[in-house]
């Protein structure tokens, strides 16, 4: 039941990659921005998260809701900071924005505190149970129940509330948002909170998960939720969610065939098969181009 | 006729350059950190204007440079290391087989645009480092051992040469060509003109120089391995191009020159310096997004006193 092991690390894996990438694609949906800066706010909020709980002596819910609440206002901060001079700037300008403030704060927070790893605290029992021959940990089943209600939450915030619903307004065509009395800004920012927050969450997930935390480790992770979220259709929300479980369970096979080393190869070949194929991802429709 | 005056004025610069640095090696007055930094310059220079030819000449937004310069610093180095042959062959051999990587990834990556092109980009050269790391016969993790031979001799005369043909191609007609993909691909596509040729030449021009670099980069550091060719190497590429203006030739040496300095300086303090160019990107993006020199080329601003370093004819 080697298999069934493989498919529940692959989707808990995967699940830390859906929360990033929804970050993602809520931020590309409503300004066509690629927020190179997400990754880190991931490590930053991993790194809340490990500080309240040893510093602070929090348990693991109380921490993975500082850990969001303050990634969700450091989001906001960037976006009012750096990227909010740039919307009617080019796309490369914005890019490189983005490059240059994910620089920042990686380089600011080792700058900081060093660039010396970090070792998660235990919060939860190791303790594991047998399911068709498989082997689960308490852990995974947390972090897939943590994720789920994540998304179940972001599902609700995005259809039922005024909020949501300019989200989406906004998304959809800014002008005419802007013309139905839509304040814009305020708009974007909550979508930068709302989307910091997953990746701060994810961040502390990942800490309970992995044990191990670094100012970089949010570089990787980051890209692969990126490519997760293309190929879902980047902009779309459950695109995000199935992406990022696809890319998990794919990199887990890919490793448990043997080629471990070649597991960041795998995301990247998935990521541009998907940009030749279908760049407008799994879930997206094709539009046409017009002059 | 100004054209081959510009051209020579050019080519009796570099020479007295040349000389006069060559002179102070050989006399030892300038000590091994010095021409070391010159050296490092001059391979800078080369990627530096190797990468405008892609973004600020064709403008397709490439932020895998560094896997270019991966596979021209390992090619280099299995030439001269493995099969003992002498070091301008391996720099040859080096840019040959960078530009067939850049053509095996421009071809498919060339049809995206902006954002996605950059990530394909990003990826592929993840891939190029990822399988470098894999092979065994090139040291995987560990790295290979390479042999000191970049001279300031091989460092200049490359470096001559990236400038001059890029400068060719970007006055030529291909040139031209290249800015009207840069300006408005559709409407350059209307015109006639055959974009998806023009960005993948323009792509595996660059990666050719990319590798050139590569070779002398290998050949600089007596070790290589995989992990100096990451994102990192990549960004520190880009910012050079983005400092010294999308579109300026001048721009990008200027900044490469700079911004060499400025990190052999900063040596010991690699978080400082990572945050001094990070600010410096943010800064300059919000500020000035078209780079310190936009499209300016150094000739604009002398008029009187010409020197043949940029095309002319894009600068206004």
């Amino acid at each position: 039941m080697e298999w069934i092991q493989q498919l529940i690390n692959g989707i808990s894996l995967g699940s830390i990659y859906a929360l990033i990438a929804l970050g993602y694609t809520m931020v590309y949906g409503i300004i066509k921005l690629i927020n190179f800066a997400h990754g880190d706010v991931f490590m930053v909020g991993s790194f809340i998260g490990f500080y309240s709980i040893t510093v602070f002596g929090l348990g693991f819910f109380p921490a993975l809701i500082l850990s969001m609440a303050a990634c969700a206002l450091f989001g906001v901060i960037i976006e009012r900071i750096a990227y909010k001079r740039l919307r009617n700037a080019t796309r490369i300008a914005a890019l490189i924005t983005a490059i240059g403030v994910s620089l920042l704060i990686e380089y600011g927070v080792i700058y900081i505190r060093g660039a010396q790893p970090e070792a998660y605290p235990d919060v939860f029992s190791n303790r594991s149970f047998a399911f068709l021959g498989a082997q689960i940990s308490i852990q995974s089943i947390l972090i897939l129940s943590v994720s789920v209600v994540l998304m179940i939450l972001l599902q609700f915030i995005v259809h039922k509330t005024k909020t949501g619903k300019a989200m989406r307004a906004v998304s959809h065509d800014t002008e005419a948002a802007k013309l139905m009395g839509i304040n814009v800004d305020n708009t974007i920012s909550a979508t930068f909170a709302i989307g910091s927050a997953l990746a701060g969450a994810a961040g502390v997930i990942f800490g309970i998960y992995y044990t191990k935390i670094d100012p970089l480790m949010g570089v990787i992770p980051g890209v692969k939720a990126f490519v997760a979220a293309v190929l879902g259709g980047i902009g779309i929300i459950p695109g995000a969610m199935v992406g990022g479980l696809v890319l998990g369970v794919v990199e887990t096979i890919v490793s448990a065939l043997g080629f471990s080393l070649w597991r960041d190869a795998a995301a990247f070949v998935i990521l541009i098969l998907i940009l030749i194929f279908r760049p407008s991802g799994i879930f997206g429709k094709n539009t046409r181009e017009k002059v | 006729m100004k054209k081959s005056k510009q051209f020579w004025l050019f080519i009796i610069a570099a020479v007295l350059v040349y000389t006069v640095v060559q002179i102070f090696i050989a006399n030892g007055m300038m000590n091994q950190f010095y021409s070391n930094t010159l050296i490092f310059i001059a391979i800078n220079i080369i990627l530096a204007v190797s990468l405008h030819l892609v973004i600020g000449i064709t403008g397709q937004f490439s932020i895998g440079h560094a896997g270019f310069l991966a596979v021209g610093a390992y090619m280099s180095a299995i030439v001269t290391m493995k099969l003992d042959l002498p070091f301008i062959v391996g720099i040859i051999v080096g840019g040959i087989v960078a530009a067939l990587a850049g053509l095996i990834v421009g071809i498919p990556s060339l049809r995206l645009k902006g954002d996605y092109l950059a990530i394909a980009t990003l990826g592929f050269a993840e891939i190029i480092r990822i399988v470098f790391l894999n092979i065994d016969y090139v040291g995987g993790a560990a790295g290979m051992q390479v042999s000191h031979l970049t001279t300031w001799t091989y460092a200049f005369v490359c470096l001559v040469i990236t400038i001059i043909v890029i400068v060719n191609f970007t006055n030529s007609r291909h040139g031209i060509a290249s800015i009207s993909v840069r300006e408005n691909e559709i409407a350059s596509d209307a015109m006639g003109i055959n974009t998806t040729y023009y960005k993948v030449a323009a792509f595996a021009i660059g990666s050719f120089f990319a590798g050139v670099a590569g070779a002398l980069y290998s050949h600089n550091f007596y070790i290589i391995q995989p992990s100096q060719f990451g994102f990192l190497k990549s960004f520190d590429i880009l910012i050079f191009v983005v400092l010294g203006g999308l579109g300026s030739l001048s721009g990008a040496v200027l900044s490469a020159i700079l911004l060499t300095v400025v990190s052999t300086y900063l040596q010991g303090y690699p978080e400082t310096r990572m945050i001094i160019y990070s600010l410096v990107l943010i800064l300059v993006m919000l500020y000035r997004p078209k780079g310190l020199m936009g499209t300016m080329e150094i000739t604009d601003y002398f008029k009187l006193w010409r020197t043949p370093k940029g095309g002319d004819q894009h600068g206004k």
